[in-house]
């Protein structure tokens, strides 16, 4: 038995040394994105960009000597902590992923990166989750995200709206971590910037009818309701409601309620409406449009972008550690991401690969002109959107 | 102060939402009230029946969108009702032959009749759900407003907007009528006499000749009609979502119990008093009052009881105080 035992465990041994000296190797990385649940409609451009951005350096010599990059996807379910938890653990122990790519909505991002990611060691860079509470959350240097926090986007909605002259708005959010930090991110930016929020209500998602919350925000009163929902969920059913009782005509709309199926849902019912979500003007987002198309892919969908950024950078820091593994170029992450070094947009991964095997740097701006700052999260640049004709259109970047 | 405007806004926000929403949990209540006062126990499947129901329309609905056959301005739902109500009846009397008929023939006690609904309601859960799914169905058509909020604005030159919705508009004309019909039945017609003589004593109608079996698949025909049409004006006003069905059995059974279990009349009442609690508890107020009262005495605050969040609360307080002070409902029920 003992010898039995001893001969396995060196056959053992001996195999993964093969598979580690091989030349072409695999390395997987997870993609968590929430495939179904209130974001549904959004993940599938995500989920494409990213395995966009894999497709990309898979097989690049200058990729730890050639390694192919498989994505792995699972789902994060956008509510379910227990669900994303048990996806993300699945990713980890038996598909033996390097990197997670994900999750996407806050709530269930915290939960993976205390229950999986930081206990495994794991690197995770979300594409998406932006609550202002991650920018303190204990992740032994492993979480990133290439979305700005909601601290930043309740400043620019707050200020969209006093541009434009509201001084009273009443604002309903659904009740999660993203809906919450969101609110309280732009109240406090509101009331800052001179205009008083009249009454600041929490909606469940998943209700069949929102007459009662349309009251009571009705009651409250204001130039505008400024919905932080989500668009399949519980938002479009509050803005339903107020359209059908006349109680506000304009709205302004968090990211998480930008998206096709609101005009298709509404059309020109919303003119007027103002709206921001991430993006940015630079070349790289341009860039990205052109590819994602070719592929087929919808490039402006929000934070498709994001996720090919996510993405690359976990792709980058490895081939700049020269090792997919999440101890080794976890610190490497944000000496890609930022100056100085070569600028870098989307489609050039092989370029920064050559640049990083040669020893040179890079500085990855990407699809969303990324920039790392403070601990680990985009500094954040913003579109503006307005509904036109019952289109959504960018306005601006801001 | 600004009496018309306050009475405007009251109307737009509490008393439509709140008479359409009445209207349907008056017409799932008197299901309820119906099997408890027959078939003696209360029926857990409820929802979910009603879930069924509505699910059968909403195929049929889509078929016949899908052939051009519309009813103008009135949604075509209205055209599929009788298919969702032939295939609830067979679903109802299908399950009343395989599963309760067995445990009457044992003459089994209420609460394990209870019991077994649960079980049912399970059954009927998984059902809707591999045939529709879990997910939002949208199978409104036809004219989306009677008077919407914008054109009250413009033809009264008011401040507040008025909007009733077809919906609405639909749902209690609907109950009215099919209320009528009800009660024209059990008053008046030989079977629904023989209803309520089996539903007052089991023991004098039987030995008066009256066929149990007859009553009781009568009973379940009605509450199948009763359910279909309840949970389609509930889908067509507000959404359908198996879910949602689900826990619409709560303000039901609130309402029937508040009314008097086993009382026809009191299902409605109870129906409207839940609705108006829920509604009117979690009503902010202020606009109300801010119209209605001079303008020293306007209120800063929101002038709202509850939370829109308790609005299930709503229905379980009034419940908990009709049964501790009232237990047999507010009209002569059967105590539970």
């Amino acid at each position: 038995m003992k010898h039995l035992l001893a001969a396995t465990a060196t056959a053992a041994l001996a195999t993964s040394a093969a598979f580690a000296a091989g030349h072409a190797t695999e390395v997987k990385l997870g993609v968590l994105l929430s495939f179904t649940g209130p974001i549904e409609s959004l993940t599938p451009a995500m989920g494409a960009g990213a395995e966009m951005a894999m497709a990309e350096v898979s097989g690049n010599e200058n990729f730890l000597g050639g390694s192919t990059v498989v994505p792995v996807r699972g789902d994060a379910t956008c509510v379910d902590a227990a669900a994303a938890t048990a996806a993300a653990e699945r990713l980890v122990t038996d598909e033996g992923v390097k990197g997670i790519m994900g999750a996407d909505c806050s709530g269930v991002t915290t939960a993976v990166l205390a229950n999986v990611a930081v206990p495994n060691g794991v690197v995770m860079i979300s594409p998406s989750a932006t609550s202002p509470a991650l920018s303190t959350a204990e992740d032994n240097g492993l979480f990133f995200r290439t979305a700005p926090s909601d601290a930043r986007q309740g400043e620019v909605l707050a200020n969209i709206l006093r541009e434009k002259g509201m001084g009273e708005v009443a604002v309903t959010y659904t009740n999660n971590d993203y809906g919450k930090g969101f609110a309280d991110a732009f109240q406090a930016a509101f009331e800052n910037a001179g205009g008083t929020v009249t009454l600041s209500a929490a909606h469940e998602d998943g209700k069949a009818d929102y007459a009662a919350e349309v009251g009571s925000l009705a009651s409250a009163g204001g130039d505008a309701l400024v919905v932080l929902g989500y668009v399949d969920q519980g938002g479009a059913g509050i803005i339903q409601g107020a359209l059908d009782s006349g109680a506000f005509d304009m709205f302004a709309l968090g990211d998480g309620m930008i998206g096709d199926s609101l005009t298709d849902t509404f059309g020109a019912d919303l003119d007027g409406t103002i709206g921001t979500a991430p993006g940015s003007d630079n070349e790289g987002g341009a860039l990205f449009q052109e590819m994602a198309s070719a592929a087929g892919i919808d490039g402006t969908s929000v934070y498709a972008g994001e996720s090919y950024d996510a993405a690359s950078l976990i792709l980058l820091a490895m081939a700049a550690a020269g090792s997919a593994e999440p101890g080794d170029y976890a610190s490497k992450i944000e000496m890609v991401a930022n100056a100085p070094g070569e600028v870098i947009l989307p489609g050039e991964l092989g370029k920064a690969l050559e640049i990083i095997a040669g020893g040179g740097d890079v500085n990855f701006e990407g699809a969303s002109g990324i920039e790392l700052v403070g601990p680990g999260e985009a500094g954040g640049s913003y579109a503006e959107y307005a509904i036109q004709d019952g289109a959504l259109t960018v306005v601006g970047y801001r | 102060m600004d009496l018309l405007n306050a009475f405007v806004a009251l109307a737009n926000f509490v008393l439509v939402p709140a008479i359409a929403y009445g209207s349907q949990l008056a017409l799932g209540a008197l299901g309820v009230t119906l099997i408890y006062g027959i078939l003696r126990f209360s029926n857990f499947a409820h929802g979910d029946t009603m879930a069924f129901g509505t699910m059968v329309v909403i195929l049929v609905t889509w078929l016949f969108q899908s052939w051009g056959i519309s009813l103008g301005p009135l949604p075509t739902a209205l055209l599929a009702i009788p298919f969702g109500i032939a295939a609830t009846a067979a679903l109802v009397l299908g399950t009343d032959r395989a599963v309760y008929r067995f445990y009457r023939a044992q003459k089994a006690k209420p609460v394990i009749l209870v019991i077994v609904s649960i079980g049912v309601m399970f059954i009927y859960n998984g059902l809707t759900r591999v045939i529709l799914g879990p997910d939002d169905q949208r199978f409104a058509d036809g004219e989306r407003f009677i008077i919407s909020a914008r054109e009250f604005r413009n033809l009264t030159g008011l401040e507040e907007g008025l909007a009733i919705r077809t919906t609405q508009g639909i749902t209690v004309v609907t109950a009215v009528i099919v209320v009528a019909v009800l009660f024209w039945f059990l008053n008046r017609t030989r079977t629904g006499k023989s209803m309520r003589a089996y539903s007052d004593n089991e023991d004098l109608a039987l030995l008066s000749g009256i066929n149990p079996e007859r009553v009781e698949r009568v009973t379940w025909l009605i509450v199948a009609a009763l359910v279909t049409i309840a949970g389609v004006l509930y889908g067509l006003d507000k959404s359908y979502k198996p879910f949602t069905y689900f826990q619409l059995l709560l303000p039901i059974f609130a309402a029937a119990i508040v009314g008097g279990l086993g009382n026809p009349l009191g299902a409605i009442l109870g129906g409207f008093v839940i609705a108006f609690s829920e509604v009117g508890i979690t009503y902010a107020w202020k606009k109300v009052l801010g119209h209605a009262l001079p303008e020293s005495l306007e209120p800063d605050g929101l002038v709202q009881l509850m939370s829109t969040d308790y609005k299930f609360a709503v229905s379980f307080v009034i419940l908990v105080i009709v049964l501790l002070f009232k237990p047999t409902g507010l009209t002569k029920g059967k105590s539970v």
